[in-house]
């Protein structure tokens, strides 16, 4: 097992799709249904192989597992892979929305779906790739690359305002990443290696740590994203196609908390401490602000997207509030978003297929003739909500448990999040599926297809089954970040320690 | 006794299941007979354990099903917890449950949606019973939000109805208003003891607190909110923060206001959820954790103010409710308010002793409501009722008795009394013996609200059954007795409101109280209030009596000797009318102080924040400029992209050239 390499296997396992679907023509009959087999198949694939990362990892190390690494270039960058409890799941994640993702583009993309399907398969090898980097150039290359077909989907195949949305994303993402670059050379420089194993175990005179937190920062709370440079979020939901929402909110979300995670935490432990008040602030604000724009919103994937930045606002508070509770509360958090908010941006898909309409009042009365699809609805609202029973809790509790041993103001204001979901996600789900059924354009409605119930009764069963039994994820993290933690204390009072001595 | 408890706990799960995703296919009939079917089986084995737990040899049965979080040290499981107090609610949860399934068969007859609303009415069960077996407070939290859920769902039931689907999200939004407090009060237990786990925390809470004097009793262990608390104090916070979700639950005194308006669900559900199982959650939360309230005197206090405020509160309102449901409601509200009073002044025993009499006669109250409203053709307003009693003799019976049970009637000094007697008056004069602070503030309160309780009472049923009928005659003409489906519950609760209160005393709160208790409620050494409340004044045992009879007295007059009356009052009295018709205008107030600004900050942040402020500073302002540079420039369609490649390109180029010209240096 350790000789095959497995996680490069599963990186670059979609570009096979990508060259079959270079060789298939769109125009003919069959062009179409090819392309969409064969795009399927491989996301298919790949989630399967990617099982196979899960089944060989071993719980108990809480270094990095199958690793890989060949000389690059002769310049001390190196193509160097591995996973440990931190990313690996998020491989996982990644592989497993790909699937519903084809799935969800099935009939919507009329045009140009060859180009479209290319896009998302080079996606997933960007994404993946973010997650099994161990060297901190090649994350950057996928860090940023993942950003081109992103911004392919949104501008191509995206709304009406498209090219703005899109512009959007690249202001704000432009001005963190040439940050992040600057942070890079600067490490480089000073630890004299770009692997981050090796990063790592380095440590960083305290007043370098402030930059370079500032300089990741600047990058990771972007995409996360933080308020107050969360507006580029809605529109770019709003714009793109249901498939691009997904992986946005699903994965590209996640990129940010995982930097926060594998680089900020651990390499800066004194500059994270030293901010962490100055993140809990803005997690509070993101968490009550961004709540209560959700509430009056009128467009139920803007809706969505405002609840997704208050959720991020428990990841950022979990992770520094740095204790297992706050880190691990953090992952399960992200891991759980990524199901749920993608499942309800599916959940949009599939009436905005019906309707073209993202508007809330012109639905009503939805349970009337599509019931399945108000108890999918239903349940995925609720696990936005945080229902104990369903994964959104999990994260949730978490992260509020932990920030409370830190700070309890934090924590109270974080907890105002428990009400205001409840308020603005039963809000809309009043108005899209209850009520009488009375517009006419509703009435002819269908209930969900075989293909949608393929795409959400999957993520109906992820969503309860980690509520219920969220152990499969806490046996993978657990070892990691129980050892990014212990390095973190150590990190801390041995600095804690010179300054006494200095005394 | 183990496979016992799964199979109690886990046949309403089952019967959800069945009903809520094969309804359809099997059809309503069977997943009614499914469901129903299911709950005979759980309430038997339900009645099983009690007998062997409450009143045998079993002391506290604990059985393991599945881990569910561990973090750090963190470490929870899902488990059942069973002992006295867990054997009770079985009993409670399971029988009412059992009859409101069977009841609603012939309710809801007419209804399109019935395998739906079985499912739902079993998911409540199974939510409930998650809550009262729960080994640790994480559990107890999801049984707590799972009922919330069922409640939701149940309340909102008739989706079409614009009040309904209100109702329904007032009712989960208020109640998240306690969760609030409740999560924060998981937190502050964690934090306090280093465990979430019942065993754990009582066996810590008994040598918790250190003894006064000694350096440990003044030193702060937590920051809470600002305030650095000592031990004692901490454990006063997490109390109260606990006590935040209970008032939630059980529609105390400001965050009461959901409850009225949950009777927009069908009457059953009132019955089961609103009655006598959900809104007793708060009360079962309370006893739980007896063992921690019982240490914090302070919480206490404050337990019996807000219990107190509420039972008076309440039945003031109900007065001059017209519409029978809400003031059976109001009722529940305010009955809630005695059990929480008893809970305050560490009479523990007889809150859930309170809680096990109220249960069978609001049951029968609310259902027999339900045999009202079915017999005249959905009316709910009792203006538009009147002399039903020879119509629906069996329910006017019924109902008679589930009033003389809630008003408690029955001879102080004797064994001779409905369910209520014994319960409310052994509140009463625990109130009035106990050491509280408060306590004399609470007796007088709560002895006003039994007055209240009995004019209130005995006007739903003047007004109801007696007198003229003032219904449409198209309607009396269709006036009909329930079929035998709706009265056998009827009849089996009606038992419980006669017995139930002489049989259980002297177990739940009188000479077997240690052996039947085991310790599942826990009482401090210095708590004797059971020995204590035999030995008030006779006067202050005849107070409820009096009360009560006053209460009659008056309904009668007003009601059937000068039903001229009434009306008169209300319009000399204009103002207070009104403020009690409108609910103290709570309501009102709370749209005014958080509804409405809510709405307004959210239109702030999004126009104002996002829109003027960030966008403008930041990426418009900066596209404008962007803009006006590459209008100059170049034209370049869609640039943003090649821009954006290019500039990563760059980026990587110059990092790349940098580092090999770095390492050749």
């Amino acid at each position: 097992m350790t000789d095959w390499p497995i996680l490069s296997a599963v990186t670059f396992l979609p570009l096979v799709g990508v060259a079959l679907l270079l060789l298939t023509r769109e125009d003919s009959p069959y062009g179409r249904r090819n392309i969409l087999n064969v795009s399927l198949l491989t996301t298919v694939f790949t989630f399967i192989l990617s099982l196979f990362i899960w089944a060989g990892f071993d719980y108990s190390n809480p270094g990095f597992q199958m690793q890989e690494r060949h000389d690059w270039l002769g310049t001390g960058i190196s193509y160097h892979l591995g996973v440990d409890g931190i990313s690996m799941l998020f491989v996982i994640l990644t592989t497993f929305l790909m699937p519903f993702c084809i799935l969800a583009s099935w009939t919507s993309v009329e045009k140009r779906l060859k180009e479209y399907m290319i896009a998302f398969l080079i996606l997933e090898v960007f994404m993946v790739g973010v997650f099994v980097s161990l060297d901190i150039v090649l994350f950057y290359v996928f860090f940023e690359a993942g950003l081109i077909p992103m911004f392919i989907i949104i501008g191509v195949w995206g709304g009406r305002d498209r090219v703005y949305a899109a512009y959007k994303f690249f202001l704000y993402t432009l001005l963190g990443s040439l940050l992040m670059l600057l942070a890079i050379m600067a490490m480089y420089w000073q630890a004299g290696t770009t692997s981050i194993p090796e990063l790592l175990a380095y440590s960083f005179p305290a007043q370098m740590q402030t930059w370079l937190w500032l300089a990741f920062f600047a990058s990771f709370a972007v995409k996360m994203p933080m308020w107050p440079v969360h507006t580029w979020l809605p529109d770019a939901h709003v714009q793109a196609p249901t498939a691009g929402s997904v992986i946005l909110a699903g994965i590209l979300l996640k990129l940010g908390g995982y930097g926060f995670i594998r680089f900020s935490l651990p390499m800066f432990p004194l500059a994270s401490d030293f901010f962490a008040p100055f993140v809990f602030t803005l997690s509070v604000v993101a968490i009550i602000y961004t709540s209560l724009v959700a509430l009056v919103q009128e467009d139920i994937k803007k809706l969505i997207a405002y609840s997704s930045v208050a959720h991020m606002g428990y990841v950022t508070m979990g992770i520094f509030a740095a204790n297992a509770q706050g880190v691990q509360g953090a992952l399960f958090q992200m891991l759980s978003h990524g199901i749920v908010s993608g499942a309800l941006f599916l959940c949009v898909g599939v009436v905005y297929d019906r309707l073209h309409t993202r508007d809330i009042a012109a639905y009503g009365g939805l349970v009337s003739n599509m019931p399945k699809y108000a108890v999918a609805f239903m349940i995925f609202t609720m696990a936005n909500v945080g229902l104990p029973g369903t994964s959104g809790f999990v994260g949730e509790v978490l992260t509020v448990l932990g920030v409370f041993r830190v700070n309890t103001w934090v924590a109270l204001f974080a907890a105002t999040g428990v009400i205001l979901s409840a308020a603005y996600a039963l809000w809309l789900y009043r108005r899209v599926i209850f009520g009488p059924l009375e517009k006419e354009k509703l009435k002819a409605l269908l209930d969900l297809s075989g293909r949608e119930k393929a795409i959400l009764y999957p993520l109906i069963a992820a969503t309860i089954f980690f509520g219920v039994y969220p152990m499969p994820v806490f046996e993978v993290t657990s070892a990691s970040v129980d050892a990014l933690l212990n390095n973190y204390t150590a990190a801390l009072e041995a600095a804690q320690s010179i300054a006494l001595s200095a005394n | 006794m183990d496979t016992i408890i799964k199979a109690i706990v886990f046949l309403p799960l089952i019967g959800f299941l069945i009903a809520g995703l094969g309804g359809n296919t099997i059809g309503a009939k069977a997943s009614e007979y499914v469901t129903s079917g299911f709950l005979v089986i759980a309430c038997a084995l339900s009645w099983l354990v009690f007998f062997q737990v409450a009143l045998g040899e079993e002391e506290l049965i604990k059985v393991p099903v599945l881990h569910w979080i561990q973090s750090g040290s963190f470490d929870v499981e899902w488990a059942f917890r069973v002992d006295t107090l867990t054997a009770v609610m079985f009993v409670v949860v399971n029988t009412v449950s059992m009859l409101v399934h069977i009841y609603s068969i012939g309710y809801m007859h007419h209804d399109p949606h019935r395998p739906r609303f079985f499912a739902y009415l079993s998911l409540f069960t199974f939510a409930m019973l998650m809550l009262i077996t729960a080994d640790n407070l994480l559990q107890l939290f999801f049984g707590w939000e799972g009922v919330g859920l069922a409640s939701y769902l149940l309340i909102g039931f008739w989706y079409k109805k614009a009040s309904a689907n209100a109702a329904a999200m007032k009712a989960f939004i208020v109640n998240r208003v306690g969760d609030f407090g409740f999560l924060l009060g998981i937190a502050a237990v964690f934090v306090l003891f280093g465990s979430i786990n019942f065993e754990t925390i009582f066996a810590t809470a008994a040598t918790y607190l250190p003894a006064e004097g000694t350096a440990d009793a003044a030193a702060p262990i937590i920051t809470l909110f600002g305030m650095p608390l000592d031990k004692a104090d901490a454990l006063t916070g997490a109390c109260l923060l606990l006590f935040m979700g209970a008032m939630g639950k059980s529609a105390q005194f400001l965050l009461h206001t959901w409850l009225p308006d949950a009777m927009e669900g069908p009457t059953p559900v009132s019955a089961l959820i609103h009655a006598a199982t959900m809104v007793t959650a708060g009360v079962f939360l309370v006893a739980r954790m007896s063992p921690l309230y019982e240490l914090s005197p302070d919480a206490l206090t404050v337990v019996t103010i807000v219990g107190a405020i509420t039972a008076f509160f309440a039945a003031t309102v109900g007065l001059v409710q017209n519409d029978i449901k809400r003031v059976i409601a109001y009722s529940t509200c305010s009955q809630l308010g005695y059990m929480f009073v008893a809970l305050g002044i560490g009479a523990y025993g007889a809150a859930i002793f309170h809680l096990f009499t109220h249960a069978f006669f609001k049951a029968l109250l609310f259902l027999g409501a339900g045999s009202v409203i079915h017999a005249v053709d959905g009316e709910q307003d009792m203006r538009y009722m009147g002399g039903l009693r020879t119509h629906i003799p069996v329910t006017f019976w019924m109902m008679t008795i589930g009033t003389l049970a809630l008003t408690g009637v029955g001879i102080p000094g004797t064994m001779i009394g409905f369910a209520g007697f014994f319960s409310k008056d052994a509140i009463i004069e625990s109130a009035f013996a106990s050491h509280s602070a408060v306590s004399n503030f609470a007796f007088i309160l709560l002895v006003v609200a039994a007055l209240f309780t009995s004019f209130y009472s005995w006007r739903l049923a003047f007004m109801t059954f007696f007198g003229r009928p003032r219904a449409s005659s198209d309607v009396m003409h269709h006036v009909h007795e329930s079929p035998a489906v709706m009265l056998v519950p009827l009849y089996i609760l009606a038992v419980g409101a006669i017995f139930s209160g002489f049989i259980a005393v002297e177990y739940f709160y009188g000479h077997h109280y240690e052996e039947f208790w085991q310790g599942a409620i826990f009482t401090g050494v210095e708590n004797k209030l059971i020995e204590e409340f035999h030995h008030v004044p006779l006067w202050v045992k005849w107070s409820p009596f009096v009360a009560m009879a006053l209460g009659l007295f008056t309904a009668w007059y007003m009601y059937i000797r000068r039903p001229d009356l009434p009306k008169y009052l209300a319009e000399q009295h204009r103002g207070l009318y009104q403020f009690l018709l409108n609910k103290w205008y709570f309501d009102e107030l709370y749209d005014f102080l958080f509804v409405r600004p809510a709405l307004w900050l959210g239109r702030l942040f999004w126009k104002g924040g996002d829109g003027a402020v960030i966008d403008r500073l930041g990426p418009n302002g900066l596209a404008a400029r962007v803009l006006d540079v590459t209008d100059r420039v170049v034209r370049l369609q869609t640039g943003y992209l090649y821009h954006y490649a290019f500039a990563m390109l760059l980026g990587i180029a110059a990092l790349v050239t940098w580092m090999m010209l770095g390492s050749s240096i």
